[in-house]
């Protein structure tokens, strides 16, 4: 069949959107064990932000990557200290209904403030493609497919090789040990959540080109992100990245094969046979 | 004991509304409230008693709602069989995923995520054939009548809302009292532990799915009587899975009338925020999102959390 | 607040917050007047289309208000009780509940199907009036509920005109397409517009390549270009929601896929006017058969610059509840009074045709406007141009389009 090809490139080419909104949610998620809800809302959040960028300021949303970058971290931060984990008590269940509360404020600032009207950017690129020969793929894939690379090897190497990523994981691993070696835990919940968060406005500056935002959008992400994040295993951020890209490829050819509407099955049947069967994850328990 | 005797007053006055008001408004808003309540009951069996948070009601909520609509839409069954039926259908389905899932050691938020993997699974199916509705959803005729489980008298539906949430508190305050019950909560407490006493976790973690997929399916089938019409995003969507645990854990996990609390002082804060912030839409969402953050700050076991603190202090 | 609230203060709180629950937000509370409910989802999934819906509603009574509000009742104002229906029946309905007690005269919304099921059934118990905007299910008006009146057209209406208008088009071209391929949301009104092409197209000689249904939301429509460009038809009819519209046809372009026509039945943003503005690249000469003016209608001018005055985008929402208002308001001047069995008798025998949509005078029959009809539009430079029937024909077609370089 001449479509199986271009078919599971461009499942690669969607997988590396999910690889990138996922790298962010297996530090919060998959690290502190943080279900954050509102990962979808930070995500709608940042398209709004790198879509101002564009119109009100004229910045390309790849100019807008680096300061994007710095404000989310520094909202992700505020956000884990001083209000989730103010809220919260730092108990599971309540950190669920805080972060279910966060999605429902921002998404409705959102619409409050910006409408519900569909907005989408006009850049000079949006309709160029590289031609691989058997598949045209426009250009802001290709892009976001190189930027999901670059950025799962940026988290590995921060959460591998700094003292900050020492500190992430010995977290990650036994909290109160941490604390009693004098590691300052919520500063560190913080810090992951932050650079979750940044994550999040990396993967809007790459989606935005091919792309829209209303306030709605990130639920179209956001399961997927779940699912993401426990099929590549918790924490692993190549994990996370080869599951971003094979839940792409089943989609794609379940798509292809079943239909678009009975296809979506795909990806979560694969999940639920993961879970059953090796719920630590494709790449598990290398982090924490 | 004494929010035992609060949350009787409280069931009790709630049974007494249509008789002390003749607005519409207020009859739905409480019947809503007792809706929700009975869903959040069935969520509370299971994560409150049982420990095990589900992502995923809407799947039992939606099997009720969707099996007592196709028995009668495409076989004709008559609207009380085929309520029942659809409760066992759902009641059938929890013990089912429960003897899978929990055989497999899923727990946390592993669990919560497997859950809500079916319902999703769920959802797609039913809105991919036409036996279910595919695209359109579920429609039932309109034709009122006791017969039917249709009722021009919106305070039929009230009552029996009412007797349904009360009936689902006994099931609860019999969770409290009952050796199942005491089974159920030693696996909450410390699963490994319970093991070691001789409880069998898979089988007693699975009927509890059971009941509670069946309390959820009553509340489906409630909701589809009630609007006569479901479709795959409201019956099976994520935002039904929501609403079941928001109340529990707002009113207080594993206490008997901490669902129907939740619930109510949830709708109150709605109606709340809507009416503080007129007609601009979304901020009273935005009010809602911020009171409830809030609350969580001062209420953390939430409310009968609270009443239970002050009993002791 | 640093100290924990006592349980007393709670429900003290809820109990004060109660007292002052039963009042809806109120615009221009002004006597003597009448008031009409607008009920739309303004928040959720179906936001933008609520948020247009409202605002066509407000429009027409801001302009009903100025020219003397209602002259039989001694010149009362219109005055809006806004509802949000946050995309759920369940909240739709209960909203039908407080807009009773409010004392409306009749209610106006609320866009989605599945929504509207659950609030003409509800705002029946009341024996008060809802007039549907949008709705296309046609169940909405086979209910035999007596209240509910739906004055645009169902989808069994529009898929058949929509094939009428196709069949047209292509005669009049000289039949240049004889191959389709139908794309659409695997939702109420995509299904089942899929089904009945499925039924018709056939018999007026077109052979159908493929089907293709697609969630909603759905993330890439990559495989369905693939899948086009494979099938290679000449004509791609596509039915979804705006962002997928947005979507795939940007996606046709990115895989170079150039179909002779691209011709959709109630295309999410085909009629859109923001989508011909801002991806002309990919919307030019985009045809679609959907709920649209009478460009040619003095009102329809007049209303038109009224939404560019406001800097709104003119899509149907806007003009159907605009009409819808008007219609209303109309039935409450002839029953001169705001009595709900006297306004639904009104509605019931309305020949109003003081409206900005191609209908002529409305004549309700069993709550559905039979004069209610679609027409056909192609973005053109930018703007959305009536091409067909030729009585509101703004612009000549462009059919089959001329392949891009």
């Amino acid at each position: 069949m001449s479509l199986l090809l271009p078919s599971i490139i461009n499942g690669l080419t969607t997988g590396a959107i999910y690889a990138l909104v996922a790298l962010g949610l297996t530090l919060i998620y998959g690290v502190l064990h943080i279900i954050n809800f509102a990962h979808g809302s930070l995500l709608m959040l940042a398209l709004y932000a790198a879509f101002f960028a564009k119109t009100l300021l004229g910045l390309d949303p790849y100019a807008a990557l680096p300061v994007l970058l710095l404000g989310f971290f520094a909202l992700g931060y505020a956000l884990q200290r001083w209000v989730i984990d103010w809220a919260s008590h730092g108990r599971d269940q309540n950190i669920l209904l805080v972060t279910l509360g966060l999605a429902l404020v921002i998404d409705n600032l959102a619409l409050f403030f910006w409408t519900s009207t569909t907005r989408t950017i006009d850049v000079p690129y949006a309709f160029e493609v590289v031609d691989l020969g058997v598949a045209l793929v426009p250009l802001p894939r290709a892009i976001a497919f190189v930027g999901a690379l670059v950025l799962a090897a940026l988290l590995w190497a921060l959460v591998g090789w700094t003292d900050l990523g020492k500190a992430i994981r010995a977290v990650a691993r036994e909290k109160e040990g941490a604390r009693l070696v004098g590691i300052r835990v919520e500063h560190i919940y913080a810090m992951s959540f932050g650079i979750g968060t940044a994550c999040v406005a990396a993967a809007a500056c790459l989606l935005l080109p091919t792309f829209y935002v209303t306030p709605q959008v990130g639920y179209a992400f956001v399961l997927v992100a779940f699912t993401t994040v426990v099929l590549g295993g918790m924490g692993s951020f190549l994990g996370a990245l080869v599951g971003g890209l094979l839940l792409g490829v089943v989609e794609a050819l379940c798509g292809l094969f079943l239909g678009e509407s009975l296809g979506q099955i795909g990806i979560f049947a694969l999940f639920i046979l993961v879970l059953l069967l090796r719920p630590t994850g494709l790449f598990g328990a290398r982090l924490a | 004991m004494r929010h035992w005797v609060f949350g009787a007053a409280l069931v009790a006055a709630l049974g007494v509304v249509p008789l002390v008001t003749s607005s519409e408004f207020w009859l739905t808003f409480f019947l809503m409230a007792l809706l929700f309540a009975l869903l959040g009951q069935s969520w509370n069996v299971l994560g409150g008693y049982g420990g095990q948070f589900s992502f995923g009601h809407a799947l039992f909520f939606g099997l009720g709602a969707y099996a007592t609509g196709i028995l009668q839409v495409r076989h004709g069954v008559p609207a009380w069989p085929a309520a029942i039926a659809a409760i066992a259908i759902a009641a059938a389905v929890g013990a089912a995923l429960g003897a899978l899932v929990f055989r497999y050691r899923l727990r946390g938020s592993y669990f919560a995520l497997v859950t809500l993997a079916f319902a999703e699974v769920a959802r797609i199916l039913v809105a991919s054939f036409d036996y279910t509705g595919s695209g359109f959803g579920i429609l039932i005729a309109l034709a009122p009548g006791a017969g039917n489980f249709q009722f021009a008298d919106r305070r039929v539906f009230y009552w029996l809302a009412w007797a349904l949430v009360c009936l689902g508190c006994l099931v609860a305050l019999w969770l409290e009292r009952s050796r199942f019950g005491a089974r159920l909560i030693a696996i909450r407490e410390n699963e490994a532990a319970a093991q070691a006493l001789g409880i069998d976790p898979l089988r007693t973690k699975t009927l509890a799915l059971a009941l509670s997929g069946a309390i959820a399916g009553v509340a489906g089938v409630l909701y589809m009587q009630i609007f006569l019409f479901a479709d795959s995003h409201i019956a099976f969507g994520p935002t039904m899975s929501v609403e079941a645990l928001l109340a529990p854990i707002i009113g207080g996990l594993g206490t008997a009338f901490g669902p129907l609390l939740g619930a109510i002082l949830l709708h109150a804060l709605g109606e709340l925020a809507r009416h503080a912030t007129g007609g601009a839409p979304g901020l009273n969402l935005v009010l809602y999102g911020v009171l409830l953050i809030v609350m969580l700050r001062f209420l953390p076991d939430g409310i009968t959390g609270l009443a239970r603190r002050r009993a002791r202090g | 607040m640093t100290r924990t609230p006592t349980r007393r203060e709670v429900l003290a709180g809820a109990a004060a917050g109660g007292a002052v629950l039963g009042m809806p937000a109120i615009l221009k509370a002004q006597a003597p007047s009448v008031k009409v409910g607008l009920l739309h989802p303004v928040t959720g999934a179906l936001a933008y289309e609520g948020e247009q819906g409202r605002k066509g509603a407000l429009l027409a009574i801001e302009e009903l208000n100025a020219a003397g509000g209602i002259k039989s009742m001694g010149g009362a104002k219109l005055e809006a009780v806004l509802a949000d229906a946050q995309s759920k029946p369940e909240v739709g309905a209960a909203e039908i509940d407080r807009l009773a007690e409010a004392g409306v005269a009749a209610v106006l919304g609320p866009f989605g199907s599945g929504i509207a099921l659950a609030t003409t059934q509800a705002a029946a118990k009341h024996n008060l009036a809802h007039v549907v905007d949008v709705g296309v299910v046609d169940q909405i008006v086979q209910r035999g509920l007596k209240n509910t009146f739906r004055f645009a057209p169902g989808f069994g209406r529009v898929t058949a005109q929509g094939l009428e208008n196709l069949v047209a088009l292509n005669t009049a071209a000289g039949n240049p397409v004889k191959t389709v391929l139908i794309v659409h949301e695997d939702g109420a009104f995509g299904s089942g517009m899929a089904k009945l092409m499925n039924e018709r197209l056939p018999q007026f000689g077109f052979q159908i390549l493929d089907t293709i249904g697609h969630p909603t939301p759905t993330r890439d429509f990559t495989n369905i270009a693939l899948k086009v460009k494979q099938a290679n038809p000449d004509l791609v009819i596509p039915s979804n929601y705006k962002n997928e519209f947005i979507l795939m046809a940007r996606t046709l372009r990115q895989q170079r896929v150039q179909p002779k026509a691209i011709f959709a039945v109630l295309g999410g943003a085909a009629s859109n006017i923001r989508f011909a503005r801002e991806y002309p690249d990919a919307a030019e000469n985009i045809i679609d058969n959907n709920h649209w003016f009478d460009p040619t209608k003095p009102l329809s001018k007049k209303f038109a610059a009224s939404v560019e005055k406001k800097g709104w985008d003119l899509t149907y929402e806007l003009m159907l509840n605009y009409s819808c208002m008007r219609l209303i308001a109309d039935a409450i001047e002839r029953a001169a009074s705001a009595d709900r069995a006297k306004v639904i008798d009104a509605l019931a025998s309305s020949t109003f045709s003081d409206h900005i949509m191609p209908y002529g005078p409305t004549r309700f029959e069993n709550g559905q406007n039979q004069g209610a009809q679609i027409v056909t539009t192609q973005i053109r430079n930018k703007k959305i141009e009536v091409i067909y029937p030729k009585e509101f024909a703004s612009a000549a077609p462009l059919f089959p389009v001329p392949r891009k370089g």
